[in-house]
């Protein structure tokens, strides 16, 4: 009754291409930002704010890089965390390079760097396809770790081998370093999220996309009517790699401030594969909803036993986590393999039917 | 690039191997024999992938649980050839609830979805392994003399030796059944062409319950190597990401794939690092083999051995 579009006529072109084409979606999206950008600073503590919500921003970040590649384009990464650390070791080498320069800047550029890097590893993808593409962009992953952990020009020179967010401004804020407060990296974040999820939202359904979602249908066939592979996919590569490499800068200077290549590793890669396909392959929300999932579940089981009252030695819980998170993935994949974005869809058709059955 | 450093990384490494062709020669047969180490887990990879489509990442860990049910069984003071055993049953009954509770709800889902359905599978036998066992590093002795023995003036170790006739046995073995055995021939069909067997009557639950508990013995035999080698421990899950390069190099759907390209890896890794990781600061062993698989992809895409990779419209 509530979630119902009868009554709504499109009498433009304008409104027929809406993002959200429904009354009741634009309000809802608008009350989430409002919350989002004014209740949540006022009322979450320093704790919300660092272990959940900026990580999870990121990760949304991230996540939303790899599904225009891998659920758009059809290309699977596994080079995701060294994409991330070709950005955060890029912003840092350029920020104490040029200190003067704005630092959204510099997250920008980063993204640009990373770009070019996943340009690189794209390559192979013109002629490797699937599983065996998939294996191959661990070469990424693997020949960048190397990288950042063997050439101490990438952390300039200091003996501990991290590199850690020098304090910048923004707009008369400090947004990174020790002094920055939680709630205004927080701020930071989120705007970059909801800006870089617009831009990939109307990335998907402009011409770009619709290229993205025919190599991914069949890449023989796309040819066959016109679209080319190496700069479709090439340019899935290099915009999936900006996303990350944003996402890896902020990860430095909005989140963990002091890095070393651990933070990148292998592991990251997969978690944010997961986050998109317990999300929704070749879905925007998806990719917020995976990654929001992914990092929200380990916390809750770290903290569950403690809330319940339980007191798990810590090797214990540990294990126990690692059998409820892979179990838990498994439920998903097999409950609803198309992800939980499709579940919200699914949750909406049955909406617009209520009261009634069908 | 000066002439000096162009000289250091095209020219010197060659000289080197050309002036101490002994110590070339060692270090081939020690690439050979870790590559033999790394067939062994690619072997239980491409088992699986033939016979139900399914790129099992879990493979790793699936050595490592293997490794850690014999080890803790041994802990507890049964005799070996009684832990071989129950680790055996231990491995097929994993193969059964895998089959019944992972597989058959996923079937007919994009290969991707599988994939990461065997990477969950992964953290589930982590935890589960490590809760079970423990998670302190283990030894798991064998009584096979670790002493090097002179073969034509190279210096082998006897493990090496032992291990690669163990892998070469298991091969046997394994191209026996599947050439001359009823079920090794229905494992076949079903890798030609599933619905083609089903309508022949091929029950393909009963066959992805073979391969998988195939997969789980062959896992034992590579974690019984590998733990006797570097210690039954977390790491040992690692191998299966060194596994990857060789699989891919090899063919996702060849057995000799598997064989050749863990030599081709194991040999290319070692010289590699021997003679040019120096010059870059070593420690390259962790990319080199991916490097490798990938520059081999570039002309053929579907690896060494794999069925050619025909598409249509």
């Amino acid at each position: 009754m509530l979630y119902r579009e009868a009554g709504q006529f499109k009498a433009t072109y304008r409104q027929d291409q809406a993002i959200f084409p429904v009354v009741q979606d634009r309000v809802g999206v608008a009350t989430l930002l409002g919350v989002a950008y004014v209740v949540v600073p006022l009322v979450a503590n320093e704790y919300w704010l660092q272990a959940i919500l900026i990580p999870f921003l990121i990760s949304s970040l991230a996540a939303l890089g790899l599904n225009l590649l891998t659920g758009y384009a059809g290309q699977v990464s596994l080079g995701t965390g060294g994409f991330m650390a070709v950005g955060a070791y890029t912003a840092y080498k350029m920020t104490t390079a040029f200190p003067g320069l704005n630092i959204v800047l510099i997250f920008l550029l980063s993204g640009l760097v990373a770009a070019a890097i996943g340009l690189v590893f794209g390559i192979p993808s013109l002629r490797i396809k699937g599983l065996y593409l998939a294996v191959a962009t661990l070469a990424a992953q693997f020949f960048l770790m190397w990288l950042f952990n063997r050439a101490p020009w990438f952390y300039n020179y200091n003996p501990s081998g991290t590199i850690t967010a020098p304090p910048r401004r923004f707009l008369g804020l400090m947004v990174t370093g020790p002094e920055a407060t939680a709630a205004v990296r927080y701020l930071v974040a989120l705007s970059f999220v909801v800006v870089f999820a617009l831009v990939a939202k109307n990335l998907v359904r402009s011409e770009i996309g619709r290229t993205w979602m025919a190599i991914r249908d069949m890449d023989v066939a796309a040819e066959i009517i016109g679209i080319r592979p190496l700069t479709t996919k090439l340019t899935a590569f290099a915009v999936s790699s900006f996303y990350c490499g944003v996402a890896g800068a902020l990860v430095l200077f909005l989140y963990l401030g002091s890095v070393e290549t651990l933070a990148f590793d292998i592991n990251v890669s997969f978690q944010v594969l997961f986050m998109i396909i317990i999300g929704g392959l070749g879905s925007i929300l998806g990719s917020i909803i995976g990654a929001a999932f992914i990092t929200i579940v380990p916390i809750f089981l770290t903290n569950a036993p403690r809330v319940v009252g339980l007191n798990v030695p810590v090797d214990l819980s540990k294990n126990i986590e690692a059998i409820i998170f892979g179990g838990l993935i498994l439920f998903f994949l097999i409950v609803e393999p198309q992800g939980l974005a499709r579940l919200w869809q699914i949750g909406k058709e049955k909406l617009r039917r209520w009261p009634f059955p069908y | 690039m000066t002439l000096d450093s162009s000289l250091a990384v095209l020219v010197a490494p060659f000289v080197g191997m050309v002036s101490s062709p002994i110590f070339f020669a060692e270090v081939v047969v020690g690439g050979l024999m870790t590559g033999v180490m790394y067939a062994m887990v690619a072997l239980g990879f491409v088992l699986i992938f033939k016979a139900s489509g399914v790129f099992n990442f879990a493979q790793g860990v699936m050595v490592l649980f293997a490794a850690l049910t014999l080890v803790g069984l041994m802990e507890h003071g049964l005799p070996v050839w009684l832990a071989l055993v129950i680790t055996t049953v231990v491995m097929i009954g994993l193969a059964f609830a895998i089959e019944r509770v992972v597989l058959r709800p996923l079937v007919n889902q994009p290969p991707f979805t599988l994939l990461m359905a065997t990477i969950g599978l992964t953290f589930f036998l982590e935890g589960l392994g490590e809760l079970v066992w423990g998670s302190n590093v283990k030894k798991l002795n064998l009584g096979i003399p670790e002493a090097p023995v002179d073969v034509g003036g190279m210096l082998l170790n006897q493990f090496d030796l032992v291990a690669a006739v163990t892998a070469a046995t298991l091969v046997a073995v394994l191209a026996f059944l599947s050439q001359k055995t009823s079920i090794g021939r229905a494992l076949r069909a079903v890798a030609d062409d599933h619905q083609a067997a089903t309508a022949v009557g091929i029950p393909l639950q009963t066959i992805w319950v073979t391969v998988w508990s195939v997969a789980g013995i062959v896992a034992l035999v590579g974690g019984i190597m590998w733990g006797a080698k570097s210690g039954v421990q977390f790491s040992l899950s690692l191998i299966a990401l060194k596994a990857l390069p060789v699989l891919i190099l090899g063919g996702l759907t060849s057995i000799p794939g598997a064989i050749v390209g863990g030599l081709i890896i194991g040999v290319g890794e070692k010289i590699a690092e021997v003679y040019w990781g120096p010059l870059v600061g070593g420690a390259i062993e962790n990319w080199f083999a991916y490097m490798l698989a990938l520059v081999f992809l570039l002309f053929r895409p579907q690896g060494l051995f794999g069925e050619e990779i025909i598409e249509r419209v």
